[in-house]
Formats: C-alpha cells, sequence, structure tokens
C-alpha cells in the first residue's frame, strides 16, 4: 500500500511539474507584452521597460521560470493586474471553495440518482425501462450545459418560481444563504453527469448479472433485491466509484459554461473574467488550481479503486 | 425404500432463438433416491446442463419448461411453483455445486460471509453463531486453518480450495438434493480425486440424493450409481454405471466408451475409435432417430424415432435395435482401428532433435518498501529449474504435472516467447536460446506450435485457407498459387473438406478448429510441433479423432511432439517417452509403457492413482495427495515435493535434494528411496487392490 502510493504521489508530482512547466511557457510566448498589456497603449517605451525590469520580465526564462514556481509553492502568488488589485491568493481560494460547494452538492444528487438508473437499465437490459432510461440520458448529455441551464431558469425560476434565476451571491456568502441559489447550476450539472455515471453503471450491471456468482447467489434463495444490492453492485460499482472521483476535479473547475450562465461566483466564471481582462498572473493561478484539483481527484480515485477491489493487491 | 429425492417425468425443454422455439430437452425422465448419485453424461450441446438448470427451475431468460412437464422434489411439485416459493426451496433442499469455483464466489466478498449468508437465510442463527458454523461448515470440508480461511477473499484461495468452500456452502443447509455440474472440470486431477472423495463421503453422510452432470466418462464409472446417457436432448441410455459400462446397448454409448483412452491404452495397442459426423444441431433436428445418421448400425426403421424402452434390470433404452445389439446379432466393428494402429519400432535409434541442458528460468520478485529498507531483495522464483530434455526424431515426448508445475514455461522457452535464465538449447545443433525474434527462419518452420484453446489462437478475422497459406507463403517461400495447392493437401489431411478454405473460425465446431490449428502447425514441414494441451478443450469423441490425427501425422511425416498434458492416460497413449515435472523440476523420465508400471516416482504414483479410470470394476488406487502444490515462490527445500509426499523417509527428504536413479530400461527416477524399494511398496499397493 505505501510502495503505491509514493508510487502514485512521485507520478502526481512530475505531472505537476510539467504542467507548470507549459502552463509557465505558455503564456510567456503568448503574442502581446505583458508590461505593454497593463500600462496601455499610450505608455512609452521607457515606463515598459521599467515596468518589465520591475516584474523579472527582461530575465533569462529559467529564472524566471523558478521564481514564479518558488513563490507559487511558498503561497506567494502575488496581486491580479486587474484592479482592484486583489491578492490572488485569498481570491481564487475563495472562488475554489465556492466551486467546491457547487461540486458537493451536485455530487449528492447526481450520484445516488445516476447509480439507480444505471442499475434499473442495467437489471431490463434492452427492455423498456432501459429504452427510456438511455434516450433520456443520451438527450440530456447531448444538449449543451448553456441549453439546458437556460431551460431549467425557465421552467424552475421563472415558471415555478421555486428557485431564484440568478445565482449571483456575494462570493463571500455563507453557506446557507447561498444554497437557494446553487440548486439550479447543480442541477444543470447533474444532468451532464447523469448521462455519463448511469451509462457506466448500466455496462457495469449488465456485465455483473451474467457472471455466475450471482447465479450462486440467486441459488441460496436471497430475494433479488439482496442479490442486486449485496452482491452486484459491490463489484458493478467499482469502475463508477472510480469515475466519480475523476468527475469531481472536472465539476470543480471545469462548470465554466455554467456557472457563466447562472452568474455563480465560482473559479469558472473567475477563469473567464481573468482571460478577458488578460489577467496573467491570475489566469496562471486558476490553472494551476485546476491542474491541482484534477490531479487529486484523479488521485484519490486511483487509491480508492486499489481500496475497494480486494483482488488487486498495492503493490 | 423412502420415496425418491427427486422424480421427474416427461420433462421438455424450449429456447426461443430467432423468434422461433427450439427444443433442447425432449421427454426427460429421471430419479433419485436418497444416498444416490445419478449421473447425466453427454458432449457438448447434449442438453444436459439445460435439463440439469430445468429441474431446479433456473433456465436461461429465453428457456421454458413445456406443459405437461412434472419435477417433483422431496414432496413439491416444481414445474408450477412461483418464484418467491422457488427462493425458500433455492439453498435449503437443492444446492449447486458449480464447475467454475473461481467465477462462482463473489470476488468482493469474504469466503467466511458467503457462507454465512446461506446459513443466516435458511436457518434462525444469529450474526456471530452464522459466522462459527460458517467455520465448522469450511472445516468438515478439510480446508486447512478455517479460522483464517473465513476472513479470506475468494482470489486468496486455490481453485480446489475454492471449491471446498462452494461444496460447504452447498451442504450446509443439508440439501435432499445436490446438482453437481461438471465440479472437476476446472480442477487438477490430484485435486479432482480429493474432491470426489471428499463429495462421496459427505453425501452419504447427509444422506442427500446428487445429480451429477458431466462429459467424464471415466468420473462417472468412479462415482455415480446410475447413468443417464443424453444425446441431442434425449436420454437414449439409463442404467445402473456397471451394466452400462459391462453392456452399453445403444450404438451411441458403444462408441462414447470406445472413444475414451483408458489408463495404460497406448498409440501401438490400436487407432482410438471415433464416432464419425457430428451431432445434430438443436435447429434441425432429424425427425427420427436422432443419431442415426452417423450410427454404423443404423437401418431403414431408425428413419422413425424409436421409444425409450425397458430392457430388463430396470435399464431404459431409445434405440430400435436394442434387442439385435443384447443378442449380439449387431455390434460395432473395431478392425478399421485396429489397422490404424501404429506400429514403427521403438527401439530403433533416432537422430536427436531437440536438446536442453540445465534449462532454468527465473522470474525476479520487484523489491518492496520493506526490502528497500532491510535492504535484502526477495529470491527470485525458479518457474523451470535445471531441466534436461533430448527429443528425438518422429518421438512423441510427454510433460506431465500439474498445474503451476512449469510445463507451459518451458513450452514457452523452447518456442522462444520467453528466454532463459541460464542452461543450453539446441535444436539440431543450432543455438536457439533466444528470442523467436532472433531466430532464424529455418529454426522456426522446423519448430511450431498447437495451442490449448483453438478458439484464441485462430485470428477470427482470416479465413481457414488464409491462417495456413500465411506460413507457407512466409517460412517456406511458396508462391501464392502453389500455397493455395498445398492448403488443399493440408486440410485434406487433417480430414478437413477443402471447401473449408474459405470458411471462418467462427463457422467451425471446435474439433474442426484445432484441426486447423494442426494443419497451420504442420504447414512449415516442422520437425518438432509444440503442443500445448491440445485436447484438453474438445469432447471425448472428437479428442479421439484429435489423436489418432496427431498419431497418423506423426507416422506419416516423422514430426516429433513435445505433448503437454494434466491429463496422464493422454500422455500414455500418444507419448514414447514421459517426464513428470514437479515445482519446475523433473523427477521422473522414461518409456511411456512404465508410465503404469512401478517403480514410480511417488508423485507419478499419486497422479496415476487420481486418474478416475473409465471402468468401474477398477478402482483406482488409494494414494491421495494431501492439499495443493506449493507457490513456486515457497519451494521446499531439499526434496521439492516432500511437503506432500505419502512416501516420505524423513530429515533426509527435507535436507538434501535427492538422487537421480535409472534402472536398465533408461527410466529415471530422482528420489531417495532406492528403486527397488519403491516397486516392492508400490507392488504392495496394488496387492490390497486386487483384495
Amino acid at each position: 500500500m505505501v510502495r503505491f502510493i509514493t508510487r502514485r504521489l512521485v507520478f502526481f508530482l512530475f505531472t505537476l511539474i510539467l504542467t507548470s512547466i507549459i502552463i509557465f511557457t505558455l503564456t510567456r510566448v503568448l503574442p502581446g507584452d505583458v508590461a505593454r498589456t497593463m500600462l496601455g497603449r499610450e505608455a512609452s517605451q521607457a515606463q515598459v521597460e521599467s515596468l518589465r525590469q520591475e516584474l523579472g520580465l527582461d530575465r533569462p526564462l529559467l529564472m524566471q521560470y523558478v521564481d514564479w514556481a518558488s513563490s507559487f509553492a511558498r503561497g506567494d502568488w502575488g496581486r491580479t493586474f486587474s484592479r482592484p488589485r486583489q491578492e490572488i491568493l485569498g481570491l481564487v481560494l475563495r472562488r475554489t471553495l465556492n466551486s467546491a460547494r457547487l461540486a458537493v452538492l451536485t455530487l449528492m444528487i447526481a450520484v445516488p440518482l445516476s447509480i439507480l438508473l444505471g442499475v434499473i437499465a442495467g437489471l431490463n437490459e434492452s427492455r423498456l425501462p432501459d429504452n427510456i432510461i438511455s434516450i433520456l440520458a443520451l438527450t440530456m448529455a447531448s444538449v449543451p450545459e448553456f441549453v439546458t441551464g437556460i431551460l431549467l431558469i425557465n421552467i424552475f425560476a421563472l415558471g415555478l418560481g421555486w428557485f431564484p434565476a440568478s445565482s449571483a451571491v456575494r462570493s463571500d456568502a455563507a453557506l446557507f444563504e447561498a444554497l437557494p441559489s446553487m440548486w439550479l447550476p447543480a442541477l444543470t450539472a447533474t444532468l451532464v453527469l447523469i448521462a455519463y455515471i448511469s451509462h457506466l453503471t448500466r455496462a457495469s450491471v449488465i456485465q455483473e448479472v451474467k457472471k455466475e456468482y450471482v447465479r450462486t447467489a440467486a441459488l441460496k434463495g436471497l430475494p433479488q433485491r439482496t442479490v442486486v444490492f449485496r452482491h452486484v453492485l459491490c463489484n458493478a460499482l467499482i469502475p463508477t466509484i472510480t469515475v466519480i472521483a475523476t468527475s469531481t476535479g472536472w465539476l470543480i473547475s471545469g462548470l465554466v459554461v455554467t456557472e457563466f450562465v447562472f452568474g455563480y461566483p465560482g473559479l469558472g466564471r473567475l477563469l473567464m473574467f481573468a482571460i478577458e481582462k488578460r489577467d496573467l498572473p491570475t489566469v496562471q493561478a486558476i490553472v494551476m488550481v485546476t491542474v491541482i484539483t484534477i490531479l487529486v481527484a484523479n488521485f484519490v480515485a486511483d487509491i480508492l479503486y486499489a481500496a475497494i477491489n480486494p483482488r488487486i493487491k498495492l503493490k | 425404500m423412502a420415496d425418491p429425492v427427486l422424480q421427474v417425468k416427461n420433462l421438455n425443454v424450449s429456447y426461443e432463438i430467432n423468434r422461433r422455439w427450439v427444443s433442447a430437452v425432449r421427454d426427460f425422465h429421471l430419479q433419485i433416491n436418497a444416498g444416490q448419485v445419478y449421473g447425466v453424461v453427454g458432449e457438448s450441446g447434449s442438453g444436459k446442463s439445460t435439463a440439469a438448470k430445468a429441474i431446479i427451475r433456473y433456465l436461461a431468460a429465453n428457456g421454458r419448461i413445456e406443459p405437461g412437464s412434472s419435477i417433483w422434489l422431496a414432496g413439491d411439485e416444481l414445474t408450477s411453483m412461483p418464484l418467491h416459493a422457488l427462493r425458500s426451496i433455492w439453498g435449503a433442499r437443492v444446492n449447486l455445486v458449480p464447475q467454475n469455483p473461481g467465477a462462482a464466489l463473489n470476488p468482493a466478498m469474504r469466503v467466511g460471509d458467503q457462507v454465512a449468508e446461506i446459513i443466516r437465510l435458511h436457518g434462525t442463527a444469529s450474526r456471530t453463531e452464522a459466522q462459527q458454523q460458517a467455520v465448522e461448515a469450511l472445516r468438515r470440508v478439510n480446508l486447512p486453518d478455517p479460522e483464517s480461511t473465513v476472513r479470506r477473499y475468494p482470489h486468496e484461495l486455490s481453485g480446489g480450495q475454492q471449491q471446498r468452500v462452494l461444496i460447504a456452502m452447498a451442504l450446509i443447509t443439508s440439501p435432499r438434493l445436490l446438482i453437481l455440474d461438471e465440479p472437476t472440470t476446472a480442477l487438477d486431477v490430484t485435486t479432482e480425486a480429493t474432491i470426489l472423495d471428499l463429495v462421496h463421503d459427505l453425501i452419504h453422510a447427509e444422506g442427500a440424493g446428487a445429480l451429477f452432470v458431466t462429459h467424464n466418462l471415466g468420473v462417472v464409472a468412479q462415482f455415480c450409481d446410475r447413468v443417464s446417457v443424453l444425446y441431442a436432448g434425449e436420454i437414449v441410455e439409463d442404467a445402473a454405471t456397471q451394466d452400462l459400462y459391462d453392456h452399453p446397448l445403444h450404438p451411441y454409448t458403444m462408441g462414447l466408451l470406445n472413444s475414451v483412452v483408458h489408463p495404460g491404452q497406448t498409440k501401438r495397442d490400436r487407432a482410438l475409435s471415433v464416432i464419425e459426423g457430428q451431432p445434430p444441431a438443436l435447429t434441425d433436428r432429424p425427425e427420427g432417430c436422432a443419431f442415426a445418421a452417423r450410427c454404423p448400425l443404423a437401418v431403414e426403421i431408425c428413419q422413425t424415432r424409436p421409444p425409450l424402452a425397458p430392457a430388463g434390470d430396470g435399464r431404459l433404452v431409445r434405440c430400435h435395435r436394442w434387442q439385435d445389439v443384447a443378442e449380439g446379432a449387431a455390434a460395432l466393428s473395431d478392425t478399421k482401428a485396429q489397422d490404424a494402429a501404429v506400429d514403427d519400432n521403438l527401439a530403433e535409434s533416432r537422430e536427436g532433435l531437440l536438446q536442453a541442458r540445465d534449462l532454468s528460468k527465473h522470474y525476479a520478485i520487484p523489491r518492496t518498501l520493506r526490502d528497500v529498507f532491510s535492504g535484502s531483495t526477495p529470491k527470485p522464483v525458479h518457474a523451470v529449474e535445471k531441466v534436461s530434455l533430448h527429443v528425438l526424431r518422429g518421438r512423441t515426448y510427454g510433460l506431465v504435472g500439474e498445474s503451476g508445475s512449469g510445463k507451459t514455461t518451458l513450452a514457452r522457452l523452447i518456442i522462444g516467447l520467453e528466454q532463459s535464465t541460464s542452461g543450453t538449447l539446441d535444436l539440431l545443433g543450432i543455438d536457439i536460446n533466444r528470442g523467436v525474434r532472433q531466430r532464424p527462419s529455418e529454426v522456426l518452420s522446423t519448430l511450431q506450435m498447437v495451442f490449448q484453446n483453438p478458439q484464441n489462437s485462430l485470428n477470427p478475422y482470416l479465413t481457414v485457407g488464409q491462417a495456413i497459406r500465411r506460413p507457407l507463403i512466409k517460412l517456406r517461400g511458396l508462391s501464392r498459387p502453389e500455397a493455395d495447392r498445398e492448403v488443399e493437401r493440408l486440410l485434406r489431411d487433417v480430414n478437413l473438406n477443402v471447401d473449408y478454405a474459405q470458411r471462418h473460425p467462427t463457422e467451425l465446431s471446435g474439433g474442426e478448429k484445432q484441426r486447423v490449428a494442426i494443419a497451420r502447425a504442420f504447414a512449415s514441414d516442422p520437425a518438432l510441433v509444440l503442443c500445448d494441451e491440445p485436447v484438453s478443450s474438445l469432447d471425448v469423441s472428437v479428442q479421439a479423432a484429435v489423436l489418432n490425427l496427431l498419431a497418423r501425422l506423426q507416422e506419416e511425416r516423422g514430426t516429433a511432439y513435445l505433448f503437454i498434458s494434466h491429463d496422464l492416460a493422454v500422455v500414455g497413449y500418444l507419448a514414447d517417452y514421459v517426464a513428470v515435472m514437479y515445482l519446475g523440476e523433473l523427477f521422473e523420465v522414461g518409456a511411456a509403457k512404465e508410465l503404469f508400471n512401478p517403480p514410480l516416482h511417488p508423485y507419478t504414483e499419486a497422479l496415476v492413482s487420481a486418474i478416475p479410470a473409465p471402468d468401474p470394476h477398477r478402482r483406482a488406487l488409494r494414494v491421495r495427495l494431501s492439499d495443493d502444490i506449493p507457490s513456486p515462490r515457497e519451494k521446499p527445500s531439499g526434496c521439492a515435493f516432500h511437503t506432500r509426499c505419502p512416501r516420505k523417509l524423513g530429515p533426509i527428504c527435507e535436507q538434501e535434494a535427492p538422487p537421480w536413479h535409472s534402472d536398465e530400461n533408461d527410466h529415471f527416477i530422482r528420489c531417495h528411496i532406492p528403486l527397488d524399494e519403491l516397486a516392492v511398496l508400490q507392488g504392495q499397493a496394488l496387492m490390497g487392490k486386487e483384495e
């Protein structure tokens, strides 16, 4: 187990270093000088030069990278370029927390629902319930998030008036304050996830129920729900749990469109603003946080997979 | 006598295939009494598994039991029973011991919990009581250290141990009926013997009835009180085991019994009898007798369906001509078989072909974190250890041993799929001790292989013709038209019609696929063919035909075989020399005809005595090996076999590697016991058997 985790950790670090190099290089080779961007068209060449010096942009790339990476690791992420010039660290972490809240809520709705649908579909392979679930799930998945989001706003906010249409709460709002406005974005993200997770659950349920141990369980005289929940599910969910862990990374950092549609103050919306304003340090920080969350999610998925599957001997 | 445990009358089962209902089992009758073991024998597709599943009402979703069928299990009629009521029968009054113990246990659940589950379901035991009873149940099936075994997961147990867990599970509720569905087919012959002994004792102790579904005529002879023979979904003959084996009345039964290889029978005695043709597909069964098309005794009346007629002594037979057979007026002729026997002289000297000297294969074990800290390196696994072999031109060299003995690794070294760690390997004087990609093409064409499972060794996208043509063009350098002519010749050689060249593997039966694999191996005109369990996945009658084919091709072409098998009777039949392997080492080497005569190495003795002889009068010697073959990672010191040896002398076996002894017939045995003493010991065992 220790060996397995250390090996995974080494992989983790390597990936992190490699991606940080890529991110750093990309922002440096992109057209458009940072100092010029910050100062605007009217600034003189001398002003630009002095700012370049101040920012350290005139030094060799390798030095710049080492500086940047070590200050990032120390938690010194600098201030945003755009005004008001805030501390990037606090800003990004607060937004990450908001995104994580939304991700947890989404998972709490999506996981039980899609596993249930997947099991129902899998146990009724190619029969009516399976066809209905599969077609609906696929439809949901193929409609873009901004369409489902707007549809949900029209039905549940404007039509029924159950939830607020906008999720634009203050970014440091407390959970109970933000919760009512989180349902619709969570539901939008759920619709994307359901197709994926229920399809996977369906496939592995279909595969598992054909196995002989299911016959053994049934011929013990166990009622069908015990056969399904005690025997089939504990094997069928092994791949599903891994995928859920992996998609948590995507939920935290990848809901750019959903957060934008609802105006939810998460990481994705911050990224959009930062890009619009060419706020390079902020973009870098957000992308690094994104990479880290996705890597952590995959790391957890790997360990979960090994931990819940007794057949894998950790080496 | 008490009421029968199971009474099946007029059972008809159909499957829906392409929107048509096709009959799979027709007019099946059966009666099993308490304490009786009833065999149902048939080849694949005979309907034996369908009948067994129908009896416990566990058919596939596209199967149904036709109206008019009745199944009485200990006083209850099952065909009309609703599903929820069946659940109180399943597990309580009828239990199943399945074919693949590895697949039949839930991989994510501790075995103790799986046993305790059925105890709790059908009893009133509390959680802790059930766990306690599970330990006792595992103890009863002789699992070592049951207290810790209950906490293990199935993958931590060997195949034999998994099957013991399933047997414990099947017997814990004291069912009236046990369905044994090929329970030992997936196990080694030594494990099979101990499992069958165990089941036999437990069934008698419980007074349960047992339905034993199998294709293995040896197991039936040793284990069943009465037998039903199934062909194309119908019972063709039903009799007490001894009557059936002594005087089979149905031509199919006769053909089946004749095609079995008996221990001690060799290719020099005679070729094996074969049932020509194939069983009919479910979808086009003939109107009349289903066997008529293949029956050497068929006459005009056989175009009508024969009834299952009583034939005296409680026997039943479905044949129009059973009276002729019983009176001796009709019999299968064996002359053709006798003609085909191999008659070359074993004493005649032959040129050497393949020579292995002290060939070893060690696998390094990766270091764990603990090893890194303590600075130690784990000992490598010795999969093959100092094996020396000398294969002669045109001879068959048999290699036997349990799974895990290193047979297949040795074959992979010789064919070049693995690289040896040390030792030498020569083919006709050329050093071939290297990977297959580094070997010159003459070596590749001289050395070919036939694999165990023809389903996997033929590329499903290539036609038979393309598969055979490839080595002809690549290794023999033939042009396309020459190769096409050669394909036709090869197909004829393996008794396949030339139009098979256009077919894909999915259109062939298992036996036909193996013939194609053999034709492909012979395409490059090899001097040596490695055969890794080439007949173990085939039905009895097909197996006989493939063995005959291999013997004939060897005689015609002078090809040598290295024939790997766990089936000693088959090896004894085809091989000229036999090597017995255990944990990577050879323990006995000698002429195959000596394989069944003492002196034998104690391990060989155990292997031989574990073979279930297809003859109810011949009870096997009861030398049983305790527990399973040790893991090659923890190879015992001294003589590797000492942990299981029934003839262990004492500390010398634990400390010193045994020396090789040989007698005047070039029969080599590696044991601390001198040969003459072994002969005396084993002679006594034989005397004991005849009493």
